[in-house]
């Protein structure tokens, strides 16, 4: 379909049409340049690229048409919150638009300048009127992950329909009970905003879904650690990302189409890159789609990224909720369980996060990670120097970036990573 | 004879290799038509091949000089030239015109741990060039007059553009210019100490690139390091010349693996 027949759509969810003509074409390009120009991807990529070209088409008439049906959005912002909750009363769960520089004057009006990409990019999309994601949510799930998000939040809540999760700082018992009563309090608001009650059928079936899909992603990042690596780090990162928005059980099936191609493609021995192009794992913040700058960067020159250790990556599909409840009140324990294993920067102390980066670079055989982290960061940067020193006692080479979503810095960044690149030989 | 061209902001620096020896040496300021500079340079030269390195090192790449071109980076150039001129050096600093370097040696100037400034230009050649200005004496001879400095005031501010606001209100304050001059060269040998440790100040210290040409930052990074100059704080005689020495350097290499 073309841009032309949605242009009604976008209107009635108030979009400012100019700039969002803007961000298509800047974001076309874009895609063309760091996607399209790479050579030997594989035939299931074609699903991605097709919704990435719908992501502002297709996928958002969807959203319409179950509105239409009676069903509720809920957008998001984190892993933390449990999809599981708002698929078992029918309403579809999509990921916020978070990850370009947009409408950041109008964003510095509600938040420090000295805040992050990410939280600069999701109010300037909405004050902006620039993304159809935010304006089809009749619920908006934000959490204090960060003080950063969490005031921000406040802002945002005078110009969205806000719903705030109070994720607790530890692990402790008392931090289980308080994230259990959020669960809870969060499955009360779903049901409000919905008309329907969660029961343990339901629940059961949005739990495997979910699974399904952390499944498929598992089974993605096993395939990709193949040597020669058969896929791209952009192109996993991509599939990440889709995940986020995309109709779970589709993209499942679509994620497990793509498996079989890579296997195939594992036993004739091909890959994207050289059997001897440095394999590099990134760790650290999400990258929200369409932040492509570093791997984009990373990739052409001539290192291939075989590990995401981020929310939109292992941090997000690593765990599965256990299945073999029969009860709605031992679901809600296993999800309380299941995402109080997140190893996010955002917990005091946070010592298995150090474990599992370990253990990923070890696993997928990486000759270098690199830390990622967005300016003014802080749990993210102060776990990089604790990250840093740990690779380096394990004799595992890491290099820390810190950058945002602006293009100024792109020739210093491929110089460092280059630099560390040729380290690596 | 195998070139290596160091395309940086500032300057253009190309070193020419027949075997082991450095047999052409020639410089020239970047401008703003760096590759019309470059073929200037390049002129009566008659190249196997180069090795470029610096930010116009893929421009290098895309002309067609009749010779094949491979890139290197500035951090390993720079780590390949330094260990040339001193092989057991530790340590590398390299402050260019817009960037600074703090590069942990391994040996045969190997890169270990590098750390380098972010997108800003602060304390680096652009730096001192831009502050000298408020001096109204040319950059060559900043750090001569610096060093008739006796008491530095501290001065905070990195970007060059506060830095200059700091300065004039010193002025104002009637603060010795070249009290402020020396405040000023501190603020820029304070911050890269800091990257030097960062990188695991191990002696002895290298510091090359056009700003190594500063006799006021070569005195106060001995000082502020504990090195003495010519025994563990060492200068070669062509700073500038360090990136593009390594790169023919490269070159050489690739030219015998080749062979």
């Amino acid at each position: 379909m073309t841009n032309e027949a949605y242009r009604e759509m976008w209107e009635n969810l108030n979009l400012d049409l100019a700039a969002h003509d803007g961000l298509l074409s800047v974001l076309g390009k874009f895609y063309g340049d760091i996607y399209m120009s790479q050579q030997g991807r594989l035939k299931g990529m074609e699903y991605l690229d097709f919704v990435l070209s719908e992501v502002h088409g297709l996928r958002i008439k969807e959203l319409q048409d179950a509105k239409a049906q009676g069903r509720k959005i809920v957008g998001t912002f984190c892993v933390f919150v449990p999809e599981e909750l708002a698929l078992a009363v029918d309403a579809v769960q999509v990921g916020l638009c978070a990850g370009a520089d947009a409408g950041r004057e109008a964003a510095e009006t509600l938040v420090p300048r000295n805040t992050c990409a990410l939280i600069k990019s999701f109010i300037g999309f909405k004050l902006a009127r620039l993304c159809p994601y935010t304006e089809s949510c009749d619920l908006i799930v934000g959490e204090t992950t960060c003080d950063g998000k969490k005031k921000a939040y406040e802002a945002f809540a005078e110009h969205a329909p806000m719903h705030i999760m109070e994720v607790p700082q530890t692990k402790t018992v008392s931090a289980r009970a308080l994230w259990k009563a959020e669960v809870l309090r969060y499955m009360e608001k779903l049901e409000e905003l919905t008309g329907k009650k969660v029961t343990a059928e339901n629940l059961a079936g949005a739990i495997k879904t979910v699974n399904d899909r952390r499944r498929a992603l598992q089974r993605l990042n096993r395939l990709r650690a193949a040597v020669p690596a058969p896929i791209s780090g952009r192109d996993v990162l991509l599939i990440n990302q889709v995940s986020f928005y995309d109709d779970p059980v589709r993209f499942t099936a679509s994620v497990n189409t793509l498996c079989d191609q890579l296997e195939e493609r594992i036993k004739a021995g091909d890959g994207v890159a050289p059997a001897d192009a440095p394999r590099v794992m990134l760790s650290g913040c999400p990258m929200a789609v369409p932040n492509w700058k570093l791997p984009y960067i990373i990739e052409s020159s001539g290192a291939v990224i075989v590990g995401e250790e981020s929310c939109i990556g292992t941090r997000n599909t690593r765990d599965l909720t256990d299945e073999s409840c029969r009860t709605l009140e031992q679901m809600i324990d296993a999800l309380c369980d299941r995402y109080m294993k997140i190893d996010c920067a955002c917990f005091t102390p946070n010592a298995e996060r150090l474990d599992n980066v370990e253990s990923m670079a070890r696993d997928l055989k990486v000759d270098g990670v690199i830390q990622y982290a967005l300016m003014f960061c802080q749990p993210y940067a102060h776990e990089g120097i604790k990250v840093e020193k740990r690779l380096t006692a394990g004799n595992i080479p890491s290099m820390s970036l810190e950058t945002d979503y602006s293009m100024e810095d792109v020739e210093q960044l491929k110089t460092r990573v280059e630099a560390f690149l040729e380290t690596l030989k | 004879m195998i070139l290596g061209i160091d395309i940086g902001s500032r300057s253009i620096e190309v070193v020419g290799m027949a075997g082991d020896e450095v047999v052409e040496k020639r410089r020239a300021p970047t401008t703003f038509n760096p590759v019309a500079q470059l073929r200037a340079l390049l002129d009566g030269l008659s190249a196997r091949r180069a090795v470029a390195t610096g930010y116009g090192r893929k421009l290098v790449q895309d002309l067609d000089l009749g010779f094949p071109v491979e890139t290197i980076t500035e951090i390993k150039a720079h780590g390949l030239g330094a260990a040339r001129h001193y092989p057991e050096a530790r340590t590398l600093l390299d402050i260019g015109g817009q960037d600074t370097k703090a590069i942990a040696l391994l040996p045969g100037g190997r890169v270990g741990k590098f750390e380098m400034n972010d997108r800003c230009a602060a304390g680096t050649g652009k730096f001192l060039e831009y502050t000298a200005q408020i001096f109204q004496i040319p950059v060559q001879e900043f750090g001569l007059y610096a060093l008739f400095g006796d008491a530095p005031p501290i001065i905070n501010s990195m970007c060059t553009v506060f830095a200059e606001t700091e300065a004039t209100s010193l002025m104002a304050q009637g603060v010795r210019p070249e009290n402020i001059a020396l405040g000023l060269h501190l603020s820029i040998v304070r911050r890269t100490v800091n990257m030097l440790q960062r990188v695991g100040l191990n002696l002895p210290l290298v510091f090359v690139g056009g700003v190594a040409h500063n006799p006021c930052m070569r005195r106060l990074l001995a000082e502020q390091t504990g090195t003495v100059e010519g025994e563990t704080l060492l200068v070669p005689e062509e700073p500038d010349m360090t990136g593009a020495l390594g790169a023919a350097l490269w070159g050489e290499k690739l030219a015998l693996e080749s062979a």
